[in-house]
């Protein structure tokens, strides 16, 4: 084997890893929303966004009896005639719009020439894929708060009542984890763009990542988990902690999939009832009101670990992205 | 540093066990034209990039205009224009709107971009295309607009990886008149290349690459007189004499080939051609041509390398 040199040890390079970053994200940020593949993935979006929501608005019409988030209503009931809700449909729909964005972020620099143009230029890589990375969950944020918006406003118009403030302050909630669960995405889709020269491929390995996901994950966790169980506690006749072990652990490994956490925080923040995440006993619901809704800020302590799980498997696959490019060559 | 604005000395690049560039020395002076020509493989573009800072430095030190591109990249690539070989621009960009981007990066501000982009333009005579999409460009318009660039940036030394590759003799002509301009403007150039007559023209000094190493370096007149040895080559046509029987008995000249159709090399000395007109006439025969040959780099290359494989 041949002994790599130090990556210059000792000798710090000088100037900020940041210089060039504002432009970066400015063209990217500008490219995004000029580019025909954003408006296709935005009719894509409010396609599959209108029908949960427009189908369970015309059924929210017609409830009498007194819902105090009743507006909370048109993200999570599934209408009858769809199967999934607004927030379901989303949880489908953001991955797709994050790759869209990002799965030639880099590669396509690189076959198109530019990528040693620009980089010839005073900047360092860090520059180029952060900017690159933020202009994309820019886009992003841009495109969930229009829907959210025309999410609001259907609502007011259909609803004919404005929401409470408890309401969008949930719904603010709602946008941020929305927006930290694409960042996820966005970055996997550019780790793709980084390791692989061709998009295709690159767009072919994400896409795979969601599916596994997104139907495969969650059909493999229980098998794992009941390959490891004794047969007595998988049968439920284990003692109570050995069967609370099992759901526990099989909780967790859902929980490596991003989707698996969007879709708790999204019930945590906009179902208030909710009062945990995880396997309850008898127990612990003594003194409570059934049906009572947390307040706010309880809700966001429920969904906490959640919101950071998000951010920090942004965090971690972006810093792969950028441990991988910057040991590219940028020669052709 | 004096007048020298690259200074490199025992610069190593190591790709596994592989010397992509093998402890070279080089220096660039202020205000001249050097030509690093090669083969492809060589270690050309390895050398740029390291002097850029883009690729990591295996051993040996690098000083660009005063800064290591190894701790200042920086600062180094502030005051160099790089046009990568086949140079790419955003295809759904304008010309003006690429530039622009560029001068966001260098942080030129927004005033004195404007006027400095239309000026580039024009230098490389692109003013009428600036507002068009670099999509509808040649390649010849893409390599003038990769100078534009170098152009607005002001920068003291210009790095330009394979030029001319892939053009048309026009558009080729048109480049190195821009490249001359370069240096009418105190800009230091460095091409690498490997079309060795193009390059001749406008280099004033050139090195050749083999295998990672610096084989020759020189202006082309001196490499002419290391590898083809010292002498005047003339090419000499005539008819109804013994040409080579006649001139081999002219003070100076050393030897006569036969080269193409009825045509003689004739190397001397010294300057021979009054003395060789003067016999071929007294024997009789009739001097139809009579030319001074240029050393040409071609030429030093091709023995150059023919002499390096016969030694190995």
């Amino acid at each position: 084997m041949s002994r790599k040199p130090p990556p210059s040890g000792g000798m710090r390079r000088e100037g900020s890893p940041f210089t060039g970053l504002g432009p970066v994200f400015m063209k990217e940020f500008a490219d995004h929303l000029s580019s025909a593949r954003m408006m296709v993935l935005m009719l894509f979006v409010i396609a599959f966004g209108a029908l949960p929501v427009g189908l369970s608005l015309q059924e929210l019409r017609t409830i009498t009896e007194s819902d105090p988030f009743l507006f909370l209503r048109i993200f999570t009931s599934s209408p009858q005639r769809v199967p999934f809700s607004f927030t379901a449909s989303l949880s489908l729909v953001i991955p797709l719009l994050a790759i869209g964005l990002g799965f030639d972020a880099v590669n396509s620099e690189f076959n198109r020439r530019t990528l040693s143009r620009v980089l010839s230029q005073p900047i360092y890589r860090d520059a180029l894929l952060l900017g690159k990375f933020l202009g994309g969950l820019a886009t992003l944020a841009v495109a969930l708060v229009a829907l959210w918006l025309i999410v609001l406003g259907a609502g007011l118009l259909l609803l004919g009542l404005p929401p409470r403030g408890v309401e969008v302050a949930r719904g603010v909630g709602f946008l941020v984890v929305a927006i930290a669960y694409g960042g996820v995405w966005l970055a996997v889709a550019m780790l793709f763009s980084v390791i692989f020269r061709s998009t295709a491929t690159s767009a072919l390995c994400s896409l795979g990542v969601w599916l596994f996901f997104a139907i495969l994950w969650p059909l493999v966790v229980p098998v794992m988990v009941l390959a490891v169980t004794p047969a007595d506690v998988a049968m439920g006749m284990g003692r109570l902690d050995e069967t609370l072990a099992m759901i526990e652990a099989q909780s967790m490994l859902e929980r490596l999939s991003p989707n698996t956490l969007f879709g708790e925080a999204v019930v945590g923040l906009l179902n208030p009832e909710t009062r945990t995440l995880g396997p309850i006993i008898p127990s612990q619901m003594r003194g409570a009101i059934m049906g009572a809704p947390l307040p706010f800020d309880q809700s966001l302590v429920l969904i906490w670990p959640q919101v950071t799980g998000l951010i920090a498997g942004m965090i971690v696959v972006f810093a792969a992205a950028y441990v991988v490019f910057q040991r590219e060559e940028v020669r052709a | 540093m004096g007048d020298n604005v690259i200074e490199v000395r025992g610069l190593l690049k190591l790709y596994g066990a592989t010397r992509a560039v093998d402890a070279i020395d080089l220096d660039i002076r202020r205000g001249e034209i050097f030509g690093l020509l090669g083969p492809n493989g060589a270690g050309k573009t390895t050398t740029i990039l390291m002097l850029l800072g883009l690729t990591e430095v295996s051993g040996g030190t690098v000083d660009v205009l005063g800064f290591d591109p190894v701790r200042q990249p920086l600062e180094v690539k502030r005051r160099v224009g790089y046009l990568p070989d086949a140079v790419g621009f955003y295809d759904h960009l304008t010309a003006r709107e690429n530039l622009r981007y560029t001068a966001r990066l260098l942080a030129i501000p927004r005033r004195d971009a404007e006027k400095r982009i239309s000026d580039a333009m024009e230098s490389v005579q692109l003013a009428d295309v600036l507002d068009k999409r670099v999509s509808t460009f040649s390649r010849g318009m893409r390599q003038r607009l990769g100078i534009a660039e170098i152009v607005m940036k002001k920068a003291e030394v210009a790095i330009l990886d394979e030029p001319t590759s892939g053009l048309d003799p026009h558009a080729t002509f048109e480049l190195l008149e821009m490249i001359r301009g370069l240096k009418k403007a105190g800009v230091a150039v460095l091409i690498s290349s490997h079309l060795l007559d193009r390059v001749q023209s406008v280099c004033d000094r050139v090195a050749l690459f083999n295998h990672g190493k610096i084989a020759l370096m020189g202006s082309v007149v001196e490499l002419a007189n290391q590898v083809l040895g010292a002498g005047h080559p003339i090419l000499v046509e005539a008819s109804g004499v013994d040409i080579a029987g006649a001139l081999r008995g002219v003070e100076g000249v050393q030897t006569v080939v036969a080269e193409g159709e009825g045509g003689w090399r004739v190397v001397a000395d010294r300057d021979v051609r009054a003395a060789v007109a003067q016999r071929i006439v007294s024997s009789g025969g009739s001097l139809t041509r009579l030319a001074d040959l240029q050393p040409s780099l071609e030429e030093v290359y091709t023995r150059y390398f023919e002499e390096a494989r016969h030694v190995a």
